[in-house]
């Protein structure tokens, strides 16, 4: 055993070995190397994307050709386009009703899954089945649950004598809109159950056993403490949610392409529509970019909302 | 036929119809000879959609082997599905860079003219031998405004009536009847037996554009004129309108959400008596369902009042992009798979699906070996290109992608609109498209 104690270095002592030790010791340094290849991959798939997208609605691009600046002809050109103004409110049915109902049933799902009953643990694997499945696979199993001619629903209702005819879900205006409405609200529920899930229980089981000493019922409980604690998960789950749904493609090109006539539209599939089929990069890219100012509004709605429940 | 007798073809075809019976390689490939330079070292890439029958696949990969075979140059074939061809090759103009040759459909070459190669010399061979193009497959290659080909037109997979004979039969026909007014009475009367027609109402890119083009244009009707002025909303329109509407009183609920495949499933479950499709119910009949299969029967198109075939038929045709470093290894490629000893077996194999674009090949003998496949040899006369009668092109495209004319049809038979306001709210559209 050596007779020399360690000495550990003082406050004063200058890092050891080579420069670029040095360097990555020194957290002005090493921050920013950490975080370059994420800024890197945020910048090449997200930055330059979006304005380039940006960049091509405001051209006359079309596939193939070179692209000229026309400024906002393309978004003037949509103010005057009928199935644009039919994209425009179904994408906002669309995902208001969607994210309503999500939100809603998953809160609800989540408070049932929160509490302790034989085979919880299955009930919550079984419940992330529709988020887990792969959309076109959900979207061609909806499909023929909601054929006109083959659908085990009306099947069944029929069986049950409470319909004469086959629904015609996907044919008519209204039940199509609403058909895809329950579709993406099935698919979705999961992923809010299971955030708040998470958050419930994030909530201390002190609290709620205080308030029940204090005689609070389960709506004041749930009003004053479970959801107030609740509200900055759902902010996230909301903003999220809110994202995908707006851009939500597959599900609605698989089913029904926009039909019938333009009542299933999104901006989605009509800048596919117009800009990959139809060869108009520019007007494509109008609609897409035109998404950006109401999912922003989107989200200040949101933020706002949850912002005053607190 | 000018330059080929129909005994030579018979003899050239015999040879490629017995290879593709024997499943091997037609013979053609040793003797070929190219007609253009080869490019050292060329391998190729082709962007194809998926057959429709999987014979097509099948022979049209044992064709290109041949090619390998007989010039060196191989070929890759990447195989996707109908609709996504148009969005693959789309990316491919737009960034330069991808398969060498495309096979596409409609008139997908004129949203971007530029960066195609100039394939005039194979076509201009192709219809010197083969007896010329239907006037259909040149407007889907033919550019008129730089009097160059910029595709070589392949074929169309054809659509034709396919009928349950028995129950026609029950109602009161012979045939299926060879007009409007008669097809009309038809699915009528099958109505009143408890057997509906069925076509597509919704955004079915084949199945809904075929019938409502067919009978917009047997009508008079059309989208623009030659100068690609919108006149949609006409006398001509209106009447076609009223009778769709009459039409669809006839067909099974539920037809306005088909997409193509519907038609298909629902006549091979004997929910439909009569349907507008490729001859893919019938094939598909023929090997899993035995026992509907003989009660099967295909028929032209009827024609309207306007006295001769309006035919709307999916179309496909190859062309070439610029940035391919081997264009005439490719164009070698289209003028080998366009030659009689490829096209036969090909088109017995798939019994007819594609109809070829070249008027000679209506003699081979696959055509009359089965009356049911015969009426598939004639779709391609009187076959209206897209965005009839104005030239093809983007607004063409636009129009047809936006489902303007099928909407309409959709509009006035399941949706409540008079055949006038159907009509004004195509016009609002396209006039939107015409005139951006």
């Amino acid at each position: 055993m050596s007779d020399t104690a360690p000495v550990s270095p003082g406050p004063q002592a200058r890092p050891s070995g080579s420069w670029l030790r040095r360097a990555f010791d020194r957290p002005n340094v090493l921050g920013p190397l950490l975080a370059a290849p994420a800024a890197l991959i945020l910048l090449l798939l997200l930055a330059y994307p979006l304005v380039l997208g940006i960049w091509l609605s405001l051209s006359n691009a079309v596939l193939g050709g070179t692209p000229k600046f026309v400024g906002l002809a393309n978004y003037i050109q949509l103010f005057h386009d009928s199935t644009y103004r039919e994209a425009v409110f179904y994408s906002f049915f669309y995902t208001i009703c969607s994210e309503g109902l999500k939100l809603s049933l998953g809160l609800g799902l989540a408070l049932l899954l929160n509490r302790r009953f034989r085979g919880y643990r299955l009930a919550r694997a079984i419940m992330l089945l529709p988020w887990v499945a792969p959309t076109v696979l959900s979207a061609l199993a909806w499909g023929w649950l909601l054929n006109p001619q083959f659908s085990a629903i009306s099947w069944l209702l029929m069986k049950l004598g409470l319909i004469h005819q086959y629904i015609d879900f996907l044919g008519q205006i209204w039940p199509a809109r609403i058909s895809l409405i329950v579709i993406n609200m099935w698919r979705g529920i999961p992923y809010f159950a299971m955030g708040y899930l998470a958050g419930l229980t994030a909530i201390p089981a002190s609290l709620i056993e205080a308030a029940q000493i204090d005689g609070a019922g389960s709506w004041t409980i749930f009003r004053r403490i479970t959801w107030p604690l609740l509200l900055p998960v759902t902010t996230i789950l909301l903003s999220f949610s809110t994202i995908w749904t707006v851009t939500d493609f597959q599900l609605i090109w698989t089913m029904t392409r926009g039909g019938p006539l333009n009542a299933t539209q999104v901006f989605t599939t009509l800048a596919y529509q117009r800009a990959i089929n139809g060869g108009s990069l520019g007007q494509g890219a109008a609609i897409a970019i035109s998404v950006i100012p109401i999912m922003l509004i989107l989200a200040i709605v949101a933020l706002r909302t949850t912002r005053e429940g607190k | 036929m000018s330059d080929i007798s129909r005994r030579a073809l018979l003899q050239m075809t015999a040879a490629g119809a017995l290879a593709a019976g024997a499943g091997i390689g037609p013979v053609f490939a040793e003797a070929y000879k190219p007609m253009l330079p080869i490019e050292k070292g060329a391998s190729l890439q082709l962007l194809r959609w998926t057959g429709f029958i999987d014979a097509d696949d099948k022979q049209w990969k044992a064709n290109t082997e041949a090619f390998t075979k007989a010039t060196g140059v191989n070929v890759t074939i990447q195989d996707v599905s109908w609709t996504d061809i148009q969005a693959k090759s789309g990316l491919s103009a737009q960034i330069g860079s991808g398969p060498d040759v495309v096979m596409g459909f409609y008139d997908t070459p004129f949203i971007y003219p530029d960066k195609l190669v100039d394939v005039s010399d194979v076509c201009t061979y192709l219809e010197k031998k083969y007896d010329g193009f239907y006037d259909v497959a040149k407007s889907y290659g033919y550019d008129d405004k730089t009097k160059t080909w910029i595709a070589v037109p392949m074929g169309g997979p054809g659509a034709c009536v396919t009928y349950r004979e028995s129950w026609l039969k029950e109602a009161g026909f012979d045939s299926f009847p060879t007009d409007f007014d008669g097809m009309l009475k038809a699915a009528r009367a099958l109505k009143k037996n408890n057997h509906p027609i069925g076509l597509a109402l919704g955004h079915a890119v084949g199945d809904a554009n075929a019938w409502v083009h067919t009978v917009l244009w047997g009508f008079g009707g059309k989208q623009v004129d030659e100068n690609n002025k919108v006149v949609i909303n006409s006398k001509e329109t209106h009447e076609a309108l009223k009778y769709a509407k009459a039409l669809y009183e006839t067909m099974i609920p539920g037809t306005g959400s088909w997409l193509d495949v519907n038609n298909n499933q629902a006549f091979l479950a004997g929910q439909i008596s009569m349907t507008i499709n490729g001859i893919s119910i019938w094939y598909v009949a023929k090997q899993k369902f035995p026992e509907m299969f003989p009660d099967i029967r295909t028929a032209p198109v009827p024609v309207g009042p306007v006295g001769h075939p309006t035919n709307f038929n999916l179309f496909s045709q190859a062309f070439i992009f610029k940035y391919s470093k081997y264009p005439n290894a490719a164009k070698e490629y289209l003028r080998f798979m366009n030659e009689a000893p490829q096209v036969a077996p090909w088109v017995t194999g798939m019994v007819g699906y594609v109809t070829p674009a070249l008027k000679a090949y209506s003699k081979l003998p696959i055509w009359t070996e089965n009356p049911n496949i015969t009426p598939y040899r004639d779709v391609l006369v009187g076959n209206y290109a897209d965005g009839y009668a104005g030239s093809p092109g983007r607004a063409a495209a636009t129009a047809l992608n936006d489902f303007i004319v099928v909407n309409m049809f959709a509009d006035a038979c399941a949706h409540g609109a008079s055949p006038e306001d159907a009509a004004k709210r195509a016009e609002e559209k396209l006039k939107q498209i015409y005139n951006a």
